[in-house]
């Protein structure tokens, strides 16, 4: 005890001190146990506070120094060891919890530092995104009026509820005081106001189109702001204190043909109108941004949806014409197939019931020529023949053209004289050419070929029909005939661009040129030349044809791949009738139809006919057994019968000729020849028939010809004219001469 | 033998010349000839009995019918037509030359004149067919004697 550590107070008088001393140990004491407890408390509470080991440190530490003043209190008097040590423990602890509080807050001091400034960024982000949220809002807003007053304006077709509807909406959406749209009248001088939101319907005041302050609005596709004066503003009677603000856009009025390809509609847009808006007066309000891109974009829908309109106008009126024009074709379509067939069961009627009546005349009339007749009778009956003649032709001509249009009719192909055709033709217009004084020359190149293999009696109607035109139309001079074999730079001609000749082994093309020297054709004319019954005027005085001559021509021409047509240098110059046909070359097998030689000269004839059928009728036994006889002694396989109803019944397309003696008056035997005619449509199977008569009267042969023989024998006949008739018929099918 | 072929030739030949010149048969007869052959043998007898047949029956069809009270000159011409036909098929020209006169009695419907035509063809008839017969009997007996006919 003499060498006690313990603390000798040295001033005893310091009791004072040394109550208030203890008294602030333990108050130290109390607040230093309390902080750490307040410090758990709002920890506790607090979940986020991130620094949970060092509060619990600090608080440690905090409590080791209070334990640290709260033992202090028992060493102001006598304490023992044990109260010694405690202090000491408590003392160490206490230091090192405070030394590594010290240390831990070197760390954490900066780091909470860093969190104030963390805090401070994020309050600007906060702030900033609400501005910025504040304007999104705005600009939602707008973006949903705009959809609105789009879906407002879209929602109709008609222009002027379009319109109506555009003002009305604005004027919602932005709550104006007055909207209205000035239109360009049609001559586009002006602007008359069309429509306003408050008045149902403007009289129509109109402004000049070109005031400064609508040519300011109108260049510029932006929304301007106009002064309240101007004559386009001025819609409210004046009396206000202070008009609202205006502004003025201007909303395009496009067409169809504005949309190009490269262009934009802007550049080409000649048209606007203008759209005035004017807040309410009186009120502080201002056109706000927002508010001004709202109009804008109204103004160009606007524009889309007038153009809409106005195309779908377009189209319905166009439809409907579509319509009426398809109505109008069916209407003409089913009347032409009327017409058509209606020309057809005529075509159908004629091509019979005409015929035989005019066989009947024709035969009749010429029989009765036989007869003995009085002068004025005879005359009667020429004239009867003549006219019935032509009336036949013209029916025939009709009915070929016809049946040449229905596509009906064929070529009768077969081998045939080229030189000797053109010498004939040469032979028949000769005479009327002489009358006329007018001389014909033929020229045949030496390549032509002697023989060729084509239709001879249509080739001869086309050469008849051209140099008979040609002598028809020619007062004076004459007719020149070339004919020479088309070579291939010659066969395309630039004035027939649709004909494509193919020269080939089996064929040439036979060109044909015709040139007179009459009164020409006018230019004009050429091209109506070979449609049917087309006459120009200058020819109707001298022609008595039809017409229908060079249609048929054409026709022909046609049918034998060929190409016909006419130069002329103009009236009172001439005329050259140029024609081609294609023909087939002779001398190979596959073109030898016939099994007779044909008649040139040289070749003798065949002297016996083996085999060949005929038929012979005659109602007399007598001149029926000397026929068969001679037909027999020539070698044919004869059949005879005795009346008009037993040869039909037997003739069959096995018989090659029927020898028929008509010397038996009565109309039997045209009817009969008709009726075999009918019998075999076609022209290969049909017999030749023959008349033998003892007539010698030219016209009646001629009237034979026409009821449909193709032949007529006088009588007597001797062996050798039958031999030589036999012959004819079978190589030309045809007799052209009497025999 | 061959004399008597030559002379019944000869003599053949004379007769035949003289009914041509006589006019009795034309050219037309000749044609028949022509067609006999070796087919037809017999060609021209049969064609000219056949003639003879037909004629007679139409001369007593003629007859009859131009003995009637009404002459039915319709069907007196159809016969003659017919005979006329007949006649020139064989080349009888004498026959064929009076019945174109008969037919134009008929047209005139002249009863006398028929009759009297009736008459001349009826004996123009009778006297071809005597010749005709006659001729063919010498062509058979140049035949046996072994001749052949000539041809003209």
């Amino acid at each position: 005890m003499e060498s006690c550590n313990c603390i000798e107070p040295q001033f005893p008088a310091d009791e004072l001190l040394m109550r208030y001393q203890y008294i602030s140990d333990f108050f130290i004491a109390l607040a230093y146990f309390s902080i750490p407890l307040e410090l758990i408390y709002f920890v506790k509470k607090s979940a986020v506070f991130p620094y949970r080991w060092v509060l619990v440190q600090f608080g440690a530490f905090i409590v080791l120094c209070g334990a640290t003043h709260l033992i202090n209190l028992w060493t102001f008097t006598m304490h023992s060891r044990t109260v010694a040590v405690v202090m000491t423990a408590a003392k160490v602890l206490t230091a090192a919890v405070s030394c590594a509080t010290a240390l831990m807050l070197v760390h954490i001091i900066p780091d909470l530092l860093s969190v104030k400034t963390r805090e401070l960024f994020l309050k600007n982000k906060a702030a900033e995104l609400d501005r910025e949220m504040g304007l999104i809002r705005t600009q939602e807003e707008t973006g949903r009026h705009v959809r609105m007053l789009t879906h407002e304006i879209r929602s109709t077709l008609d222009r002027h509820t379009i319109l109506r509807t555009t003002l009305i909406e604005l004027g919602r959406t932005l709550a104006l005081e007055e909207c209205a749209l000035w239109m360009p009248t049609r001559s586009g001088v002006e602007l008359q106001l069309s429509y306003t939101l408050r008045h149902q319907n403007p009289v129509g005041f109109t402004v000049p189109i070109q005031l400064p302050v609508i040519n300011q609005v109108f260049s510029t596709n932006r929304v301007v702001k106009i002064s309240p004066t101007s004559p386009v503003a001025r819609l409210r009677p004046s009396g206000k204190y202070m008009p609202g603000e205006v502004v003025a856009v201007r909303v395009p009025l496009l067409h169809l043909s504005n949309f190009q390809i490269n262009d934009w509609p802007e550049l080409s847009t000649k048209r606007y109108a203008l759209m005035v808006l004017m807040l309410p007066s009186d009120s502080a309000r201002q056109w706000h941004v927002h508010e001004l891109e709202l109009v804008e974009v109204v103004a160009d829908q606007v524009a889309v949806a007038l153009s809409h309109a106005a195309i779908l106008e377009e189209s319905m009126r166009a439809r409907d014409l579509l319509m009426e024009q398809n109505d109008a074709l069916d209407r003409a379509r089913r009347e032409a197939e009327t017409a058509v067939r209606a020309r057809n069961d005529f075509l159908a009627v004629m091509n019979h019931e005409m015929r035989t009546p005019m066989h009947a005349i024709i035969a009749l009339s010429s029989l009765l020529q036989e007869t003995e007749l009085t002068p004025e009778q005879r005359l009667m009956v020429e004239t009867i023949l003549k006219s019935s003649n032509l009336l036949a032709t013209l029916i025939n001509d009709v009915l070929d053209l016809s049946r040449l249009e229905d596509g009906s009719l064929q070529l009768d192909i077969g081998r045939f004289d080229l030189h000797g055709l053109f010498k004939e033709v040469l032979n028949l217009i000769q005479p009327i050419a002489s009358v006329k004084k007018l001389f014909l020359t033929l020229s045949l190149s030496s390549d032509l070929p002697e023989y060729a293999i084509g239709d001879e009696k249509r080739l001869m109607q086309i050469m008849l029909n051209v140099v008979g035109n040609a002598v028809k139309f020619s007062r004076e001079g004459g007719i020149s005939i070339v004919a020479f074999v088309a070579k291939s730079e010659s066969l395309r001609d630039p004035r027939a661009p649709d004909f494509f000749p193919v020269p080939s082994d089996n064929h040439f093309y036979l060109r044909v040129q015709v040139k007179d020297t009459g009164s020409g054709i006018s230019p004009q004319d050429i091209p109506k030349l070979f449609t049917k019954f087309a006459q120009s005027q200058s020819l109707t005085k001298n022609s008595c044809g039809s017409g229908l001559g060079l249609a048929i021509c054409k026709r022909f021409v046609n049918l034998m791949d060929g190409h016909i047509w006419l130069e002329s240098d103009g009236l009172g110059k001439g005329c050259t009738a140029i024609f081609m046909v294609k023909l087939g070359l002779c001398g190979h097998s596959n073109e030898a139809k016939l099994q007779f030689v044909s008649r040139p000269p040289a070749n003798p004839m065949l002297t016996n006919f083996p085999g060949l059928k005929v038929l012979v009728m005659d109602d007399n036994g007598v001149s029926r057994m000397v026929t068969k006889g001679l037909l027999v002694h020539l070698g044919c396989d004869v059949t005879t019968v005795s009346s008009g109803d037993e040869c039909l019944r037997v003739v069959s397309n096995e018989h090659k000729v029927v020898f028929m003696d008509v010397s038996v008056p009565g109309i039997d035997i045209y009817e009969v020849a008709v009726r075999i005619h009918e019998k075999f449509s076609k022209r290969r199977d049909r017999p030749l028939i023959v008349a033998l008569t003892g007539n010698t009267d030219r016209v009646t042969k001629e009237s034979w010809l026409r009821v449909g023989m193709d032949g007529v024998i006088l009588k007597p006949v001797s062996v050798d004219k039958m031999r030589s008739v036999l012959s004819e018929l079978l190589d030309h099918r045809v007799l052209l001469e009497v025999q | 033998m061959d004399g008597l072929v030559i002379q019944l030739q000869r003599q053949l030949v004379d007769y035949s010349t003289s009914l041509y010149k006589e006019g009795f048969l034309d050219d037309q007869f000749k044609q028949l000839q022509q067609l006999q052959d070796e087919s037809n043998p017999d060609f021209v007898v049969e064609v000219v009995c056949l003639f003879f047949e037909d004629s007679e029956r139409l001369l007593s069809e003629l007859s009859k019918t131009l003995s009637q009270q009404n002459v039915d000159f319709k069907k007196v011409d159809a016969h003659v037509h017919q005979l006329k036909g007949s006649s020139s098929s064989i080349g009888a020209q004498r026959v064929q030359r009076v019945c174109i006169a008969f037919r134009n009695y008929c047209e005139e419907q002249n009863n006398e004149g028929c009759l009297k035509s009736l008459q001349l063809v009826k004996h123009e008839f009778s006297l071809v067919k005597t010749k005709l017969e006659a001729m063919f009997k010498l062509e058979k007996q140049v035949l046996a004697a072994g001749g052949s006919i000539p041809m003209h």
